[in-house]
């Protein structure tokens, strides 16, 4: 029963999350955001008895992916401010 | 308006498409086809105590050395893209900021226990949850973490691009292995199998992880390596 109810917020969570990642207008917030989302997923996934899975969404999905966006974020942002 | 409801037919055509699939559906209580197999006769032909990697490395080892295949790709289009942009700013200068003492005091204790952590868990692939791909990418993220806390550190791209390469070609030596000394492709019957739910176990899997976790972990490094050089302005 506690499972399920931390699953359920969980879900609601990783919802909110993905929502401000699409609609937000701040670009570092929304990678924040998509980087918390794969956080949320990867602890569902050892929940739902998947931890392979879930470590490779902990460390690519939240880890790997948040940095390379921020890399290319501010490589972008670098161009336009040089043209 | 148009555009709204054109969305809107296109969302009703595939909600349509789909429907069958979810109309028909029902759960099922016991396994069915090759996962039957799998997990039935997964420990006497395989011995892997993890039964994932059975799956991933021995069943479905063809697929695996795919998606290995697969991530070298992506890493080699990403050095390929931003190395034209490289040669641009030959001399260029850093634009990295000091890294606070915070970062660097944690990552000088954090990176060789992440490292460690990502050995462990593909060096026990056949036995605990994980396996090479997670292994690799757990180390690729103590190598950024050590790129965001010292910024001016330079990686070797030659000793990158060695470690990749020479695993890349054992892995497949060692499923060519497998045809001429065991049932197949990718076999791991070619060493001996041990006993079951040691760390020499279960053939040739551990030795393929390691492959694949180097792979991996050098391939992730690199794409991390070359997104970091490309921060440079000249």
């Amino acid at each position: 029963m506690i499972l399920l109810l931390i699953t359920i917020v969980l879900g609601v969570v990783m919802l909110i999350a993905a929502l401000i990642a699409v609609y937000n207008k701040d670009m570092k917030t929304a990678i924040i955001a998509a980087g918390l989302t794969s956080l949320f997923a990867s602890v569902l996934y050892v929940l739902l008895a998947a931890p392979d899975v879930a470590l490779t969404e902990a460390s690519i999905g939240s880890g790997l992916t948040t940095l390379i966006f921020f890399y290319v974020y501010n490589k972008i942002r670098r161009n336009n401010a040089q043209e | 308006m148009l555009r709204n409801s054109l969305i809107l037919l296109v969302l009703l055509g595939f909600a349509a498409a789909v429907f069958p699939l979810v109309h028909s559906y029902e759960a099922k209580d016991t396994l069915t086809g090759v996962a039957e197999h799998y997990a039935n006769y997964g420990k006497e032909e395989v011995g892997a105590a993890n039964l994932v990697s059975a799956v991933v490395v021995t069943y479905r080892g063809f697929d695996t050395l795919g998606e290995v295949t697969i991530l070298f790709l992506a890493s080699a289009v990403i050095g390929l893209f931003l190395k034209v942009s490289e040669t641009h700013t030959k001399d260029s200068r850093s634009v990295f900021f000091k890294s606070t003492e915070i970062l660097v005091t944690a990552s000088r204790l954090l990176v060789p226990m992440i490292m460690l952590l990502g050995a462990y868990i593909f060096i026990n692939g056949h036995l605990t949850p994980g396996g090479g791909f997670q292994g690799g990418a757990v180390i690729a993220s103590a190598f950024a973490l050590l790129l965001l806390s010292r910024p001016q550190k330079q990686f070797s791209h030659k000793l990158i691009s060695v470690i990749e390469s020479i695993s890349g070609i054992t892995f497949v030596f060692i499923g060519l292995l497998g045809i001429l000394l065991a049932g197949g492709f990718l076999d791991n019957h070619i060493f001996a199998m041990g006993k079951f739910g040691t760390l020499l176990s279960a053939g040739a899997i551990p030795i393929i992880y390691i492959l694949i976790g180097l792979k991996v972990g050098s391939e992730l490094t690199g794409i991390v390596r070359n997104l970091k050089e490309s921060q440079k302005v000249g």
